[in-house]
């Protein structure tokens, strides 16, 4: 008996143990992913530091690195992104309540999120491909901001979607009961009760979205953005480069000079984009707070 | 789906008069033209599928009048900018297989541990680390990817292996499984959060201890919804352009060797539409062909991980 327990005891210890190793396993993977962000972060930095001044923004681009911005680049990512998240965001939210808000359970319902949920995972060079062949030469806008913003409007809609869909759900059913109750039509509910509780998730999931936006290189390729543009946008149907576009231009360089060159421009891409999640993450940790609190 | 006012609002008795205010206001031609606008929107989704899928067919059937199936499906060998053109997919369809694999042996383990880690010991402090930096992982534009690939990765590689080129399969494959760890991890989180806490109870109970609760009975129970996220993610490594564009090289070839430089079906379209091919050149079409065989293994793995994500949410 004695024996017999004590056999139980060690080889529970042993048990023990060895799950305690395994979960440092576990842990150590774990960081892996932070640890190889942080490792690039610190490369990009360290190369590219150097070349990033205030000339590097106001610059265009150039064939002697020495001489080289990203002015085109950047203003060109603002005119898309502003131009995308234009198109985006009123199709994107409309088709959100429309398929929280209206429409009837059923067949239809279930083929529209099926699809929405398998255009999220439909490669981003396809997408590319849909709008050269749509946008660039059958509607004739060219290599036009207006068919760039097109296409990734189209890129980042089932993310929109999805997103405004969980805002939506979030705001309980008695808030839009007690409208009815005093006789507001659904418009009227939706309007000035659902979309307005709902709007910091949305915001939030249109942040994240125009994240991704910006960051597209593939599409932009294939709708023709071009790598050597001196000059600025002055409107919608004029050609245009983007900033992934100037990285991957200079990336593709063998020579040392434009790498670095490529780290200064990525610098600036991340610091935009490490804005747009932080106040993303911020946001929604706010409204979680204060929801909570309520 | 939508939250039904009351039985009487939503939709009015056929024996109701006519005059009703209630219904003329709640039917009233704003509220309709409203609601059928808001459809709309909503079909625009639909649109862009059927888009996609009818531009990738109609651009390819000039390519597939002068390429002949067989050929397609037979060769192995990838040459459209040679004197004698060879189209075989098999030679871009092997270097994206490559990649792919070489992602998944990295992104699947370390992504279902991240999971496993932040969703079973993770105290609350750690994971308030832990998922927003997963989550600016997943934010990283995949050309900042491939610039690590090429300028940090492959360095560092070439100090452990002798002679690799600068272009090669595993530096690429490498990174993109980087790329796609949050996705797995995100989900496969999700799923493990939606096992009933009582299974794992009921093994303590038995005497198990934490570790072998969770790999005996939390992974198990939630084997559907891992093996969705593996899918999602490595339709996604399928589907990875910009890294593998930069990093694991332009020369098509079959073969299973992680060093050599490759080319994948993406890398190939960005490297002809980058290009001053002209339109109505076969290898200009030939990227719709390509487009057509990435679209639609993407969307059968797609298809099949959204089902098994149906399955298990129903389940519990």
């Amino acid at each position: 008996m004695e024996s017999s327990n004590g056999t139980f005891n060690l080889r529970r210890k042993r048990r023990k143990r060895l799950g305690m190793i395994l979960a440092g396993v576990l842990f150590l993977a774990t960081i892996f992913g932070v640890v190889v962000l942080v490792t690039l972060l610190v490369d990009v930095i360290t190369t590219g530091i150097s070349w990033l001044d205030g000339s590097f923004l106001t610059r265009f681009p150039s064939r002697n690195p020495e001489e080289a911005g990203i002015k085109s680049a950047l203003v060109g990512s603002l005119w898309l992104m502003g131009l995308t998240a234009l198109i985006s965001v009123p199709l994107g939210v409309a088709s959100a309540v429309y398929l929280e808000e209206y429409a009837k359970d059923g067949w239809f319902l279930r083929f529209i999120q099926i699809n929405i949920a398998n255009l999220a995972g439909v490669p981003s060079v396809v997408y590319g491909m849909l709008g050269l062949a749509l946008f660039v030469r059958f509607a004739g806008f060219e290599n036009s901001l207006l068919a760039g913003a097109l296409t990734l409007s189209l890129l980042i809609l089932p993310i929109i979607i999805i997103s405004t869909q969980e805002a939506l759900r979030g705001i309980p059913s008695g808030l839009r009961e007690s409208a009815y109750a005093l006789g507001a039509t659904r418009w009227q509910v939706i309007r000035s009760h659902v979309l307005p509780m709902a709007a910091p998730g949305i915001f939030t999931g249109v942040i994240l979205a125009s994240s991704r936006a910006i960051g597209e290189t593939a599409p932009l390729i294939l709708v023709g953005a071009l790598t050597f543009i001196p000059f600025l946008p002055r409107g919608a149907m004029d050609q245009f480069t983007a900033l992934p576009i100037q990285i991957f231009n200079w990336t593709a360089r063998p020579q040392d000079e434009f790498r670095s060159l490529a780290a200064a421009a990525i610098i600036v891409l991340m610091i935009l984009l490490f804005t747009m999640n932080l106040s993303a993450i911020l946001l929604r940790n706010y409204f979680e707070d204060r929801r909570a609190g309520a | 789906m939508s939250t039904e006012p009351s039985p009487t609002l939503d939709a009015p008795a056929d024996d109701r008069p006519q005059d009703d205010l209630t219904q003329q206001v709640y039917n009233s031609p704003k509220e309709r033209a409203i609601k059928y606008l808001l459809g709309a929107c909503a079909l625009v989704s639909v649109l862009t599928t059927i888009g996609i899928a009818a531009v990738l067919v109609i651009e390819s059937i000039p390519f597939f009048q002068n390429v002949a199936l067989a050929e397609f499906f037979g060769d192995t060998r990838w040459t459209p900018q040679f004197a004698n053109k060879h189209f075989g997919i098999w030679a871009l369809l092997s270097g994206t297989v490559l990649v792919t694999v070489i992602s998944a042996v990295v992104a699947l383990p370390i992504g279902l541990a991240s999971a496993i880690f932040i969703s079973e010991y993770a105290v609350p402090w750690m994971r308030q680390i832990l998922k927003p930096g997963l989550e600016l992982l997943a934010g990283v534009p995949t050309v900042v990817y491939g610039y690590f690939a090429l300028t940090f990765v492959t360095p560092l590689l070439q100090t452990f292996i002798p002679g690799l080129g600068v272009y090669n399969a595993l530096s690429g494959g490498i990174v993109v499984g980087i790329m796609i760890i949050p996705m797995v991890a995100s989900l496969s989180e999700d799923a493990l959060q939606a096992v009933p806490d009582s299974l794992g109870q009921a093994a303590y109970a038995l005497g198990a201890t934490k570790f072998e609760t969770v790999v005996r009975v939390d992974v198990p129970a939630a084997f559907s919804g891992i093996m969705a996220s593996f899918i999602l993610a490595v339709s996604r490594a399928i589907g990875e352009t910009m890294i593998v564009t930069l990093a694991a090289g332009a020369t098509p070839r079959m073969t299973l060797n992680p060093a050599e430089s490759i080319q994948t079906m993406t890398a190939f379209i960005v490297q002809v539409s980058k290009g001053d091919t002209p339109q109505g050149t076969i290898v200009y079409q030939s990227i719709f062909a390509v487009g057509l065989v990435l679209f639609l293994i993407t969307l059968v793995m797609n298809i099949i991980a959204n089902r098994i994500t149906l399955h298990y949410q129903e389940r519990y």
